[in-house]
């Protein structure tokens, strides 16, 4: 029976989400399940910040190895909920919006959690450079096409590309660096790209199906209960 | 007429009409003509525009009777007078009640759709041309009732053409039921699960499994946990130790329930422990700040990376790259494919992530309906090459027969 119930819930809701794209009086009824489900992971999130603070106490209890890390997690998660719940510092009192400018919230947000928050997504930049060293390197004749592809796409984006062809006349003007570049984002990469999304396509079709005909059920434990 | 002009102006005003007769030739878009009109619609103008003609007004088509569209021939001032109309108001009047006006239209538009209307009542419109010198009311339209339809018969092929995929699909597993073998290629990704299970069974190190950082109405996130329910069967009988940082509570509850029940169905239900898998944050980088630091402290052996993946795929793959983990991959983001692929292992390229949880399992039924999607794949071969040639020898040659096919095709497959 424990499995039974969200076997039924999910045909039901399943079979319905289908026919909602082709009735349109259920539309509305179909974008309602998305707000159902925010409104279900807002409650959740009591499981997450519960679950937060109970390893972090823990660690801290324990004197758990780097136990200094969960004073700075719980510190933050406390002022941050406290700042955000009481509307501290908020100038238009507790009625007013979160985000208002010079609230603790807003402050915060701004000066410490926009910057951290770029900081990691900067990293990115030095990743991509590690990535594509090891990527580009010509060990085989697919490799080596990548290695060309990518040089071109990176030197059409590049003043240099523009100007170390520019004297081809217009009548090869798809053999300028800028002109190729272009050529081969628009047709072979877009190829590939809608290739592997009409996969993607088909993909969710046949799971989706496994899920709502309940044969896929790993998502639930598997077979047994 | 001539002569008359000749009499008023006198030789001093000579060098004025040189410059003036100049300036005419030089900028021709400010003489008479726009010059003229333009000054009838600006300065004293006291007329007001003509009215619109043929105003219609049409229900949607195969809609939940939201909306009513309006089309009208635009005043013949609007066509024919620079600045004589400045635009259009329309007014609508609901189950006989006073009219109201419900939007505006720009000077030369033809058309409105009115989209705050509400199905079964009955709505008369009429447009208003307004000018500078003043305005004209159109002729009212017939009364008109939104209709709400239940089938949206636009959709029609789109309907057809799930339907033959999904019957192809329920037929494959039906044909699988019955104990007939079908050939599934090889993935190498999913072959090397256990292997890498083992591996870090063997260095004495966790594995961990990120699923995305998706929540659970992405089947992106469903497919990376239906995942862990494979993997954390055979952690289970390796006895090997598991982590799983989540950036939502309710993937972690899933993920919990599905862990704990790999455990059972192992025989090892003492072994499972709730901190397997914990809540970190649902701030993106704030996630991938946690993940990072775990990778770096205690260096799993093991990386598993199978779900809805953004900008953080490359950080925390090249984290797992540089402590020397064996990583499998797998995501249904064309944009994050590349930087798995560099960096991972092992990486399920869209379609696999999907399939890999029937491939696990090597069980028949879902085997199955992995073989359904071949047919889908057959039907998207076929049109793209139809619709190519339609396309390419249409559009070359000028065949209507071949544009036509292009244009029947784009209506098919057009899902608006």
């Amino acid at each position: 029976m424990r499995r039974q119930v969200p076997l039924i819930i999910t045909f039901c809701v399943g079979i319905f989400l289908i026919a909602y794209v082709f009735s349109p009086p259920l539309t509305d009824f179909g974008e309602n399940f998305s707000v159902y489900f925010d409104i279900i992971a807002v409650f959740a999130f009591f499981l997450g910040g519960g679950n937060l603070i109970r390893i972090h106490t823990n660690n801290l209890r324990r004197r758990k190895k780097d136990w200094w890390y969960s004073v700075v997690t719980l510190g933050a998660f406390t002022l941050m909920l406290a700042a955000g719940l009481f509307k501290i510092g908020n100038p238009g009192g507790i009625g007013a919006s979160l985000t208002t400018s010079g609230s603790w919230f807003q402050t915060i947000f701004e000066t410490l959690m926009s910057p951290l928050n770029s900081t990691m997504y900067a990293l990115l930049a030095f990743f991509i450079a590690s990535a594509s060293y090891r990527a580009f390197r010509a060990r085989n004749r697919e490799a080596t096409i990548l290695l060309v592809a990518a040089f071109i796409i990176l030197l059409g984006r590049t003043p240099i590309g523009y100007f170390l062809t520019a004297w081809i006349p217009d009548s090869w003007s798809i053999l300028r660096v800028p002109d190729l570049s272009v050529w081969i984002m628009s047709f072979p990469n877009l190829a590939g790209q809608r290739a592997i999304m009409i996969g993607v396509s088909l993909g969710v079709v046949s799971m989706s199906l496994r899920l709502i005909l309940g044969i896929e059920r790993t998502y639930l434990g598997g077979d047994k209960g | 007429m001539t002569g008359v002009t000749c009499r008023c102006i006198s030789r001093a005003h000579l060098p004025w009409l040189v410059i003036i007769l100049a300036a005419t030739l030089l900028f021709p878009s400010v003489s008479s003509g726009e010059t003229n009109t333009a000054f009838v619609g600006v300065v004293g103008d006291t007329v007001p525009p003509a009215p619109v003609t043929s105003l219609i007004a049409s229900d949607r088509k195969y809609d939940n009777g939201e909306a009513i569209d309006l089309t009208w021939v635009p005043s013949i001032d609007d066509r024919l007078l620079h600045g004589k109309v400045i635009g259009y108001r329309i007014y609508r009047s609901e189950n006989g009640g006073e009219y109201k006006k419900v939007g505006d239209a720009g000077k030369g538009d033809s058309q409105f759709s009115d989209e705050t209307v509400s199905h079964g009542n009955r709505y008369v419109y009429y447009v208003v041309a307004v000018g500078p010198g003043g305005q004209a009311e159109s002729i009212h339209t017939a009364p008109i009732i939104a209709e709400r339809e239940w089938i949206n018969f636009n959709r029609k092929y789109l309907f057809l053409i799930g339907l033959i995929i999904a019957g192809s699909v329920v037929y494959f597993i039906e044909t699988a039921r019955r104990g007939k073998k079908l050939f599934i290629r090889r993935i190498a990704g999913l072959e090397a699960v256990d292997e890498a299970i083992g591996r870090a069974t063997e260095m004495g190190r966790p594995i961990l499994f990120i699923s995305g950082t998706q929540d659970m109405d992405n089947v992106q996130t469903i497919a990376g946990i239906t995942i862990l329910g494979h993997v954390a069967r055979t952690i289970a009988d390796y006895d090997t130790k598991i982590r799983m940082p989540v950036s939502r509570s309710l993937v972690m509850t899933a993920a919990r329930e599905t862990i704990k029940t790999s455990y059972l169905a192992a025989g090892r239900p003492d072994a499972y422990s709730d901190d397997m898998v914990n809540y970190v944050t649902d701030e993106q980088f704030g996630y991938v700040a946690a993940v990072n630091g775990i990778m770096v402290r205690e260096k799993p052996a093991t990386c598993f990376y199978l779900g809805a993946f953004f900008a953080e795929s490359l950080i925390m793959a090249e984290t797992g790259y540089s402590i020397g983990a064996i990583q499998i991959a797998g995501t249904a983001m064309p944009t994050q494919l590349p930087f798995f692929v560099v960096a991972c292992d092992f990486t399920l390229i869209g379609e696999e992530l999907f399939a890999a949880s029937a491939y696990l399992s090597n069980e028949p039924k879902q085997l199955g309906s992995l073989k359904g999607q071949d047919v889908g794949k057959a039907i998207a071969l076929a049109v793209m090459i139809i619709g190519t040639i339609a396309v390419t020898v249409g559009q070359s040659w000028n065949i209507d027969l071949m544009n036509n096919i292009a244009d029947w095709l784009n209506s098919v497959f057009k899902t608006n």
